[in-house]
């Protein structure tokens, strides 16, 4: 055991702790325990609110197999992960005021309350509460495997093991501290996030002997590694534009993103969030998958993408801060594992139990049941990622660009189309998730539909739908609920 | 509810104001992130030019583009957006 590496890596964990003992504390003084567990009180500042939004969604694909693919394909990769930038300031200045406006009008808690209150139709509840827990359940498995790789390869311990420290660390402050706990250690994973990454850039250049001498290694070895192109050439203009809807502008259709939005205290936090969001975002983004593309000269042929940057660390820095800039990927995979966790939960407990199961409940009874939801659901995905069945592995593939395609018009045209209504939000998720899925298998088989990511045509599909449906029912519906818009 | 002529919530307009420039602001974003990355990166790599290091496309386009972009968001929340309370006293009208 490497015991420099192992105890800033400790002491990160314990500090975490800590903070959901806090955050329970807090949540025994709240007045509604939901609003409390599941959104904070709907009480982030700036930072946190930014913070937590750049957190959930920097997650083990983009920490650890981002890196790794700019490590295979050059300065193109980061080029197209700097797509990203846009989330920073976009999902907080579309959904905006209006959001947290109408949201705090329905007492919403969770994406589905927004609507519900917004299309009243249990239809659209089921249908997005049923995606939510479907789709983020597999997310959620995958990044737990991602996490338990990375324990593995820094510790040297057996997967199951690693799986079961990750899993306890992570189930412990999100049961007892929920989304307070969450946010504020999505805060730290976040600031661990942005040092991590500065630190371990400068030590990778450093061992590269300086900028110009690791872009004459990468031109002498491919000069298309220093090309928008990508390695073989094949990034076309076209297809790394489409990212800008993956990973962009899409965002916003995202439940675990989208709540957040109306977490916070009042305009002056998300301004401040606004800014904060965007310089963390781009910062990591850009830190971390220059390093990846400077790995390439220090490190040749590594042949595992997701292990560039745990390799790499242990390479150039020494051992106690490598500990600490190796606590990055780890934070950044349990800042995702958190918020899809409680989101889940969320969705079981608040959409289904409360909506449907039990109306009347107590707050000593919800308590229960959020706490027991929250830890049975972890438990289920602990057990899955043991051995992970083939389902998830194929569910997970659509989580994030299904979830977008099905969300983003019912969520953003809902707050800024009058006509939008219930008939056209159905369709459109419909639409949205069935077109994911075929054009997946459709690209998988035949390569790129129209040399686009396959998120694209069903963002614009589940449009159409949206808007068609809702234009072709506008008589069957008498007033749409929350806009004051009288038929 | 029901039939009412009444003039929208006025935080309504600020909002969908302030989205309109979250729309601006991420065209502006995708066209020099796309100009300058496909512009200067469009020949063969031996004629690239460098900057700090880096080469010339990928410093304009993504290292001041991101640069760019953090200042415009700073312009945007200093003078363009206005402060408005959430909860529902602040509304012009109560619905």
């Amino acid at each position: 055991m490497n015991w420099d590496v192992l105890i800033p890596l400790l002491l990160f964990l314990i500090i975490i702790f800590f903070i959901g003992i806090w955050s329970n504390r807090k949540l025994n003084k709240s007045k509604s325990f939901l609003s409390d567990y599941f959104l904070g009180s709907r009480e982030l500042g700036g930072l946190v609110l930014a913070m937590t939004m750049v957190a959930t969604y920097g997650s083990a694909s983009s920490f650890l197999g981002g890196p790794g693919a700019a490590y295979s394909i050059g300065l193109g990769w980061v080029l197209l992960a700097m797509t990203q930038v846009a989330t920073g300031y976009f999902v907080l200045l579309i959904l905006g005021k209006k959001f947290a406006i109408v949201t705090l009008k329905y007492k919403a808690v969770t994406l589905t309350d927004y609507l519900k209150g917004r299309y009243n139709s249990s239809t659209v509840v089921l249908l997005a509460a049923f995606s939510i827990i479907i789709f983020l359940f597999s997310a959620m498995a995958a990044q737990w495997i991602g996490g338990a790789y990375l324990i593995q390869s820094i510790t040297g311990l057996s997967y199951k093991g690693a799986l079961f420290i990750f899993a306890v660390a992570v189930l412990i402050y999100v049961i007892i501290g929920g989304f307070r706990a969450v946010s504020v250690t999505d805060t730290l994973q976040g600031i661990v996030m942005l040092f991590g990454t500065l630190l371990l850039l400068i030590g990778v250049v450093i061992a590269g002997g300086g900028l110009g001498q690791i872009f004459q290694d990468l031109t002498t070895e491919n000069p298309n590694l220093v090309t928008p192109y990508g390695n073989d050439g094949s990034l076309s203009p076209l297809y790394v534009s489409s990212f800008w809807i993956l990973v962009g502008v899409g965002v916003i259709g995202l439940p675990q993103v989208a709540v957040r939005a109306m977490s916070y205290r009042d305009s002056r936090s998300m301004h401040r969030a606004l800014i904060i969001g965007t310089v963390v975002v781009g910062f990591i983004m850009l830190n971390m998958h220059l390093i990846g593309v400077f790995a390439r000269p220090v490190l040749p042929g590594i042949e595992v993408a997701d292990q560039v940057i745990p390799l790499v660390a242990l390479d150039v820095l020494p051992g106690w801060l490598a500990g600490i800039v190796l606590a990055a990927p780890l934070a950044a995979i349990m800042s995702t594992v958190d918020s899809l966790l409680l989101l889940v939960s969320s969705s079981v407990v608040k959409d289904v139990y409360v909506n449907y199961i039990k109306p009347e409940a107590t707050r000593k009874n919800i308590k229960y049941v959020s706490y027991g939801m929250t830890a049975v659901i972890g438990i289920i995905v602990f057990l899955m990622a043991i051995e992970p069945p083939e389902f998830i592995i194929f569910l997970n593939l659509f989580a994030f660009g299904g979830l977008e395609a099905a969300f983003i018009w019912p969520v953003v045209l809902g707050l800024y189309w009058k006509s939008g209504n219930k008939y056209g939000a159905i369709a459109s998720m419909v639409v949205g998730i069935g077109s994911y899925i075929g054009i997946h298998f459709y690209n998988e088989a035949y390569g790129e539909l129209l040399g686009v990511h396959t998120v694209t045509l069903p963002v614009f599909l589940s449009l159409i739908a949206f808007v068609l449906v809702s234009l072709f029912t506008r008589n069957k519906v008498d007033f749409s609920v929350g806009t004051g818009e009288a038929r | 509810m029901g039939k009412s002529n009444k003039p929208e919530d006025k935080r309504f307009r600020i909002a969908h104001n302030e989205a309109i420039i979250g729309v601006v602001l991420a065209i502006i974003n995708f066209l020099w992130w796309y100009g300058f990355a496909y512009e200067l990166g469009n020949k063969p790599p031996d004629e690239y030019t460098y900057i700090l290091g880096f080469p010339a496309w990928f410093f304009w386009s993504c290292i001041v583009g991101f640069f760019v972009m953090v200042g415009l968001v700073i312009f945007v929340v200093k003078y363009l957006l206005t402060d408005v309370p959430l909860d529902d006293d602040g509304g012009e009208e109560q619905r």
